[in-house]
């Protein structure tokens, strides 16, 4: 099932094709269903996909049981970003953040001794991505609704 | 304006919150007193001004494991090393103390490896011991992860508790502290991670429920809660790059010889723990 959603949708833009604009952001979104807050905030703290809580705090997550002080906290993320700028650091972080060590979400290729998920072994690029592209949606119409 | 925005924000989030405190590990009620926290060695110098002890970020009960041997599970395996030390084994007839006598021997030696041998190789204290086997006892080699292999590494490392870690990182060893120096900066796997993004520019912080040190290696072999077990420096390295959705390498391999000599070096001046509790 988790490959299976993995799989890109025919109507979904290809992480090899998404064109970044001059500063890192996304404009066009990555699917046709708008994306979903709710789900976005669930795929945020799992630990099994996006688990941004690794690196990230936010306020008013106390369902997250540990949540990360390695990346800034987000609260007001929605804010000081727009969705092209969200979209764009989500699906990779370098583009905007030269260096970041934030992963790249929608990023399968270009990585130096790619592995098979955690198993330590090889794998082939493309890879996965770490999120699909309904799931990249998801999580930036959660983090826009992140306001002060 | 939104270019400035961007570049103010670049500048990578380096956290580097040092410990709260740097008490000693005073271990037996004193019998062993060893620092955690000591000025880093010179050719950190712009990483790191002082280099602290994984002991120091593990939390209160699994401290206090380390303090008294007669808590610290590691020791058992000890018991079980000097055992095998003193077993004969092999067409020769031989223990290691036909030759080497009592353990104590080898006080010392922890703190030098991996070191290059008479014939130009960076060997671990592994290499060593399966030299011996091989060679001077006509044994089997042992397996680098087995149990075996590890209770003797554990039981000879504690001859060295407290003698501050100092590997040569110059002459013959340079190539390979170089070659080491690369792998630790280079950004493995899909999540494009490298030791130095957790382990020098986010110690003290928490990725999660994981609070990162400097990863360092003095302390190892470290008896591991989480494992129930003993672990050698080239299955965590194994395990850290794993986590990054990499191909790792495999255990006794020259990459991560090269890898352990250059992760000693940085703990240059750490004392030797001995066997150390992590969980
Ligand atoms: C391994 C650590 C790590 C993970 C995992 C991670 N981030 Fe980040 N993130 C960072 C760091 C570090 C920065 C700061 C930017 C930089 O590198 O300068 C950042 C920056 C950001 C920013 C901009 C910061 C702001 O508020 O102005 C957003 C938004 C963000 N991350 C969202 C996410 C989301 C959503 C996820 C999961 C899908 C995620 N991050 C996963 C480390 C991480
Ligand atoms: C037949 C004799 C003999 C036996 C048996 C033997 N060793 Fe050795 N060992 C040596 C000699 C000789 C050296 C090399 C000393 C040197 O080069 O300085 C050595 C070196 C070593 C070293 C490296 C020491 C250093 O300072 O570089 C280690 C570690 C070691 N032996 C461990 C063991 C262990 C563990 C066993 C048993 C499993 C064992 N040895 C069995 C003779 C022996
Ligand atoms: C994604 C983050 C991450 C990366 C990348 C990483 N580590 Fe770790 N490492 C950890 C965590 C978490 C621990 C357990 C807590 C601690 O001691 O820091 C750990 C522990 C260690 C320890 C044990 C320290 C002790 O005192 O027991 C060593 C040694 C180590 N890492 C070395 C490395 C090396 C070498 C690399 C690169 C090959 C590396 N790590 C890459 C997260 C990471």
């Amino acid at each position: 099932l988790a490959l299976a959603s993995a799989m890109p949708l025919a109507a979904d833009t290809a992480p090899q094709d998404v064109a970044f604009g001059e500063y890192g952001s996304i404009e066009t979104p990555l699917s046709d269903t708008a994306g979903d807050p709710e789900k976005g905030a669930e795929i945020y703290a799992d630990k099994g996909s996006g688990n941004c809580v690794a690196c990230h705090a936010i306020s008013d997550r106390s369902d997250a049981e540990f949540q990360g002080t390695i990346g800034p906290a987000l609260d007001g993320a929605g804010d000081r970003w727009d969705e092209a700028q969200l979209r764009g650091i989500v699906a990779d972080a370098k583009k905007t953040f030269p260096e970041s060590m934030m992963p790249g979400f929608y990023k399968t290729s270009g990585f130096i001794r790619p592995g098979d998920a955690f198993t330590g072994d090889a794998g082939s690029e493309p890879l996965p991505p770490l999120l699909t592209a309904q799931q990249v949606e998801d999580v930036i119409a959660y983090l826009a609704t992140l306001k002060e | 304006m939104a270019s400035a925005l961007v570049l103010a924000l670049s500048s990578p989030a380096m956290a580097q919150t040092e410990p709260e405190h740097t008490d000693p590990i005073v271990i037996n009620g004193g019998e062993v007193e060893m620092q955690t926290a000591v000025p880093a060695p010179d050719h950190l110098e712009g990483a790191f001004d002082q280099i602290y002890s994984g002991w120091l970020f593990r939390d209160t009960e699994t401290q206090a494991m380390q303090l008294d041997d007669f808590e610290n599970p590691g020791l058992i395996f000890v018991d079980q090393g000097i055992d095998d030390w003193n077993t004969v084994e092999g067409e020769a007839g031989k223990s290691c103390a036909s030759c080497h006598e009592g353990i104590e021997s080898m006080e010392g030696l922890r703190a030098e490896v991996p070191k290059v041998n008479a014939e130009g190789e960076l060997w671990a204290m592994e290499d060593y011991i399966n030299d011996c086997r091989t060679n001077r006892m006509q044994a089997e080699a042992l397996d680098w992860n087995g149990g075996r292999m590890k209770n003797l590494t554990a039981a000879i490392s504690m001859q060295s508790r407290g003698m501050p870690m100092n590997v040569a990182i110059d002459g013959p060893a340079q190539p390979y502290w170089e070659q080491g120096k690369e792998m630790y900066y280079t950004r493995f796997g899909q999540l494009e991670l490298a030791c130095a993004n957790c382990h020098e520019d986010h110690y003290g912080d928490w990725i999660r429920a994981d609070h990162l040190s400097q990863g360092m290696t003095n302390g190892f072999p470290v008896y591991r809660l989480k494992q129930a077990a003993l672990v050698s420096q080239h299955n965590r390295f194994r395990g850290c790059i794993r986590d990054t959705r990499a191909e790792t390498f495999a255990m006794g391999t020259d990459e991560f010889r090269a890898l352990e000599l250059y992760v000693a070096s940085r703990g240059n001046g750490l004392p030797v723990e001995g066997v150390s509790v992590r969980h």
